[in-house]
């Protein structure tokens, strides 16, 4: 399974905010469920996500148990030149994940 | 008066009994259209709708070769894009060879264990799900047309025979709510007319996309009633006759539902 999905416009007119759209693969586990056998299931969230472009944090969140399953995260970002998205997470096990998105300034 | 005629002659023609529909064609609903807007938003943005990772892991897995024979499903059936293009709406299907009512799950195992040599998948699993809603995916839009005559009459006398009986604790039969009571709340939710056309669906409640066997086996639980285990004929059956009763709904795999 893909670890996100991630949408943006094909061409980002320059200056001008463009919407960025992100759906993380993650089952955060809120910490407060029982297994079958009545074992608490460990919370698991995504505990932080970090959004760089070219290098500069433009985005970043702290996620907690209140989040649903596969997260879907929508936000604005203005570019003045062409560059990377670069999107980094790490889930309260320390599993990371990352995903990247060029994007193509007119 | 006019309606009691028609069920006296609908009973008189014998052999059409199962060509009798409860609710008339132009009167079918999907499901979605019972849902919130929040929940339709979901369900038409293919990026909100959670259920479009299964898809691309399906795609992934479709054109994975198996270990043990070296072929995948494109070895056989090429781009899914072109082969599988309305093939959901057909299913479930009788297959000659396994002599039984398949449904797409079914369907993919068979070909896994005969043409590939692989093992069959478990049901609910995520590669099984995710080949399905990739597969399902291919026909949205297409129109639901089951067969049910010749060998697969049998099976969806099966299934319609469960679909009017009483079940468990609550006593109660699917023909009760999904018949006689949609449109009605029962509790928080509004009551679906039950057309199986968003499946596999991804849904809320469940946090993961799910096949339509665990629906029905939710609903049966629901009513306090004895669940056959995920893959049974029964369930195969009572989809057949779902499929049948929901014919002519566009496809909307992968949906979303609460």
């Amino acid at each position: 399974m893909p670890d996100a999905r991630i949408n943006i416009p094909a061409e980002v007119p320059r200056g001008k905010p463009f919407e960025v759209r992100l759906l993380i693969r993650h089952p955060m586990e809120t910490g407060y469920r029982h297994d079958d056998t009545g074992k608490q299931i460990p919370r698991n969230v995504v505990a932080t996500l970090t959004c760089r472009y070219n290098g500069e944090v433009v985005f970043a969140a702290r996620m907690s148990p209140g989040i649903a399953a596969n997260p879907y995260l929508r936000f604005f970002v203005t570019a003045r030149e062409s560059g990377e998205l670069a999107f980094d997470w790490v889930d309260d096990r320390g599993v990371r994940g990352n995903e990247r998105a060029t994007v193509n300034v007119v | 008066m006019l309606r009691v005629l028609a069920v006296v002659l609908a009973c008189c023609a014998g052999g059409a009994t199962a060509q009798e529909r409860v609710l008339p064609l132009s009167e079918l609903r999907s499901g979605v259209t019972f849902a919130g807007s929040n929940v339709r938003a979901m369900q038409a943005d293919d990026l909100a709708n959670a259920g479009m990772l299964w898809v691309e892991r399906g795609e992934k897995l479709w054109n994975a070769a198996a270990e043990s024979s070296g072929k995948s499903c494109t070895s056989c059936h090429g781009e899914a894009q072109k082969s599988m293009r309305g093939v959901a709406a057909s299913y479930p299907k009788f297959d000659a060879n396994a002599g039984a009512v398949l449904d797409i799950e079914a369907r993919i195992n068979d070909c896994r264990t005969r043409r590939q040599q692989a093992s069959a998948l478990a049901r609910e699993s995520e590669d099984l799900l995710a080949l399905t809603a990739f597969v399902a995916y291919q026909s949205r839009g297409a129109h639901l047309a089951v067969s049910i005559d010749g060998p697969a009459r049998a099976a969806f006398e099966r299934g319609r025979e469960f679909y009017f009986t009483r079940h468990g604790q609550m006593n109660i039969a699917c023909t009760q709510c999904h018949d006689q009571n949609w449109g009605k709340r029962l509790l928080a939710e509004t009551i679906s007319q039950g057309h199986p056309t968003a499946f596999p669906a991804y849904r809320l409640e469940w946090q993961s996309l799910g096949s339509l066997q665990r629906r029905l086996r939710a609903c049966l639980f629901g009513i306090r009633a004895e669940m056959p285990p995920p893959g049974a004929p029964e369930l195969t059956e009572l989809e057949l006759y779902v499929a049948w009763r929901a014919q002519g709904l566009p496809i909307e795999a992968p949906g979303v539902r609460r």
